[in-house]
Order: C-alpha cells, then sequence, then structure tokens
C-alpha cells in the first residue's frame, strides 16, 4: 500500500512538473526513481532510458509505467502510467472545455518559457553523469570516440537513434571475449607512443 | 463501436511508430485525426496542440486523452490513451525482463556501457534545444539568470527540483507574460 502511494506520488510529481512534453520529465523520473525512493541505481536507469529510446510511443509512461512494473508488478505499472498522465489530461479537458481562449495566453506561455532553462539544466546535468560513468566504464579515449560517432550520425547524418543504440546493443553482444589482455596491452603502447 | 474501433486505431498507429518520444508523434497524430478521420481541422488540431504544449505532462497522451474525450466521451479517452500507451510498453516489459535475467552476463554488461555515450548525447541534444527554444524566447539575459540560478539551487544547495520549477513557473507566468 505504501509502495503503490509512493509511486503515485513520485510520478504524480512527474507528470504535473513536466513542462515541455515527455522527454522533458526524462530528469524527473531520474530525481524521484533514482535520487528520492531508489527503486533503481544509474545503471540500471541507464540501460531502461537506452531501451525506452529505442523503442517507439512516449517516452515519459513507457518509463513510468516500467518502472511500476519493476517496483510492484503489473499494479504498479498501472498505477504509475495513471499517475503520470490522468492527471494533466484532465486539466486539459478541463481548461479546453471551460476556456478555449486560454491557449498563447501571456502568463501560460510566460510560465513554459521559464521553467525551459531550469529542465535544460536538469538535463545538462544528467548528460553529464551519463558521460562520466561511460568514462569510469571505458576510460577518456574510446569515450570520446563513441561520443563524437553518436554526435556525427545523430545531427550531422541525421540517423535515427533507435537504429545507433540497436547497433550498440549489437556491438557489444557480437564482440568476442575475453579482450582484456589487449586492451591493457593497447592502452599501454598508446601511452608510451 | 465503429468510432471506438476508430479511436483506437487512430492512436494505435502513432504509438507503434512514434519513434524518438512523445513529440516525435505529433505529426502521425494530425495525419489520423486530421487528415484520414476529419475529426477537426488545420485550425483546430493546432489550438489543441498549443494548450497541450503549455500544460505539464506528457504531450502525446494528453492529445490521445482529449481528442479521444471529444470524440467518445471518458471511454473514447480511455482507449485512445490505451492505444497510445500500451503496446511499446508492453514490449518494453518483456524485453527489459529479459535482460535483467542476463544482468552478469559480460556481454549484458557491455551492452549498457557501450550505450551510455550515446545517451549522453540524446540527453545533451535535448538540454541544447531547450537553452536554443528558450533564448530565442527570452533572450540571453532572461534565460541565463534562470539556468544559472536553477542550476545553484537544485545542484549546489540540494534544493528539490520540484519547488525550482515551481519558483520558475511563478517568475514565468509574473514577469516574462
Amino acid at each position: 500500500m505504501k509502495t503503490q502511494w509512493h509511486l503515485f506520488v513520485a510520478f504524480f510529481r512527474v507528470g504535473m512538473l513536466g513542462y515541455g512534453g515527455g522527454p522533458a520529465s526524462i530528469p524527473l523520473v531520474h530525481k524521484e526513481v533514482v535520487g528520492k525512493y531508489q527503486w533503481m541505481d544509474d545503471s540500471d536507469f541507464g540501460d531502461l532510458l537506452a531501451l525506452a529510446n529505442t523503442l517507439p510511443g512516449p517516452i515519459a509512461t513507457k518509463m513510468a509505467g516500467y518502472i511500476g512494473y519493476r517496483v510492484s508488478g503489473w499494479i504498479g505499472l498501472i498505477n504509475a502510467v495513471m499517475a503520470v498522465m490522468i492527471p494533466t489530461i484532465f486539466l486539459m479537458i478541463v481548461l479546453l472545455g471551460s476556456l478555449t481562449s486560454v491557449q498563447g495566453g501571456g502568463w501560460v506561455e510566460g510560465m513554459t518559457n521559464a521553467v525551459m532553462p531550469v529542465v535544460g539544466v536538469m538535463m545538462a546535468v544528467l548528460t553529464w553523469q551519463f558521460f562520466n560513468k561511460a568514462r569510469k566504464g571505458m576510460g577518456w579515449v574510446q569515450t570520446i570516440l563513441f561520443t563524437v560517432v553518436a554526435l556525427i550520425l545523430l545531427e550531422l547524418l541525421h540517423v535515427h537513434p533507435g537504429i545507433i543504440i540497436a547497433a550498440l546493443l549489437a556491438a557489444a553482444i557480437l564482440r568476442k571475449e575475453p579482450k582484456d589482455e589487449d586492451e591493457k596491452g593497447a592502452v599501454k603502447g598508446g601511452d608510451e607512443g | 463501436m465503429i468510432l471506438y474501433w476508430k479511436i483506437f486505431v487512430a492512436f494505435f498507429i502513432p504509438g507503434v511508430l512514434g519513434y524518438g518520444g512523445g513529440p516525435a508523434s505529433i505529426p502521425l497524430v494530425e495525419n489520423e485525426v486530421v487528415g484520414r478521420y476529419g475529426w477537426m481541422n488545420v485550425q483546430q488540431f493546432s489550438e489543441v496542440l498549443a494548450l497541450a504544449n503549455s500544460l505539464p505532462g506528457p504531450i502525446a497522451t494528453k492529445l490521445a486523452g482529449y481528442i479521444g474525450y471529444e470524440q467518445g466521451g471518458i471511454l473514447g479517452a480511455a482507449i485512445g490513451v490505451f492505444a497510445t500507451v500500451a503496446p511499446s510498453l508492453i514490449i518494453m516489459v518483456f524485453l527489459l525482463g529479459l535482460l535483467y535475467k542476463y544482468k552478469d552476463s559480460p556481454k549484458v554488461q557491455r551492452m549498457t556501457l557501450y550505450v551510455r555515450p550515446a545517451i549522453a548525447i540524446l540527453l545533451g541534444l535535448i538540454a541544447y534545444r531547450f537553452f536554443a527554444e528558450s533564448q530565442a524566447q527570452i533572450g540571453w539575459i532572461q534565460m541565463l539568470l534562470i539556468a544559472g540560478s536553477s542550476y545553484l539551487l537544485i545542484e549546489r544547495m540540494k534544493v528539490h527540483p520540484a519547488f525550482v520549477i515551481l519558483i520558475s513557473l511563478v517568475y514565468g507566468g509574473l514577469f516574462l507574460g
């Protein structure tokens, strides 16, 4: 019961504060799930985000649903998905039903504009955390290489992120084991050269 | 009955084809709702979209919920939302279940590692778009002021982001409208 309440509160907050659509709520989900309630650690959250990005459909509900499921099964899934979307849908129906002239209204737009840099900062901090974790796992050289290649593919060649992530996953599976000695040798050689 | 089936199809297609999160499915929703079923014209759709953008929460489900409600009441809203959310969520639950089963294998651990820089870039690009968009709307000075103070509050003083977002909403409503 308490778990369900926590799930509800966590994803209610994510839904109500996630200005700018689903992706804006990613750092909020991270804050609740990894930071506050510690339902998963950073590396699990990273896996989840990668897979959620690879699959189609809205991102916020995929994250909410899956985390709800992991924390307490199908009821948790339904609870979290409801919490993240029902309040805002309800707001939307009420607002559009009663005052249709609210859209483009000055103060609503001002609110959206002011919240964007805040979400931007949270997103940037999360970016740095992912980069830093990657660096700890596979070193500066490989991390920068992977990052630059991903950036070029995404921004210059406009390859779909799902394809890039799928290719990375495939590369991880297909690579031969174990290569520890080779890697150490390569790094050492690089340092000396 | 036929109406509910149409609502289901209209939101099932954007849900399954909408790669890149909610916002990616907006043009797909428009195609179904305006183009195929003619439930609203382009003008009405853009008004709904404008309001959906000003409200918090995921965008795809707000559209599905609202348009479903307009067409078929509460049941219509429920069907629209279900069609948007369920297919990809169910796939995700099963795929991740499989992944965690083999969590300790070196291959799965390497998958996690390889994917991280790409996720960092994706998040970084979203961050960049938020900054660029807000700079275009409210200018450099306001944008840097809000970004700087929210960084200090969230990261240095460990204030919960909910409070910082609420403060910024009030500030924006009062001074940036």
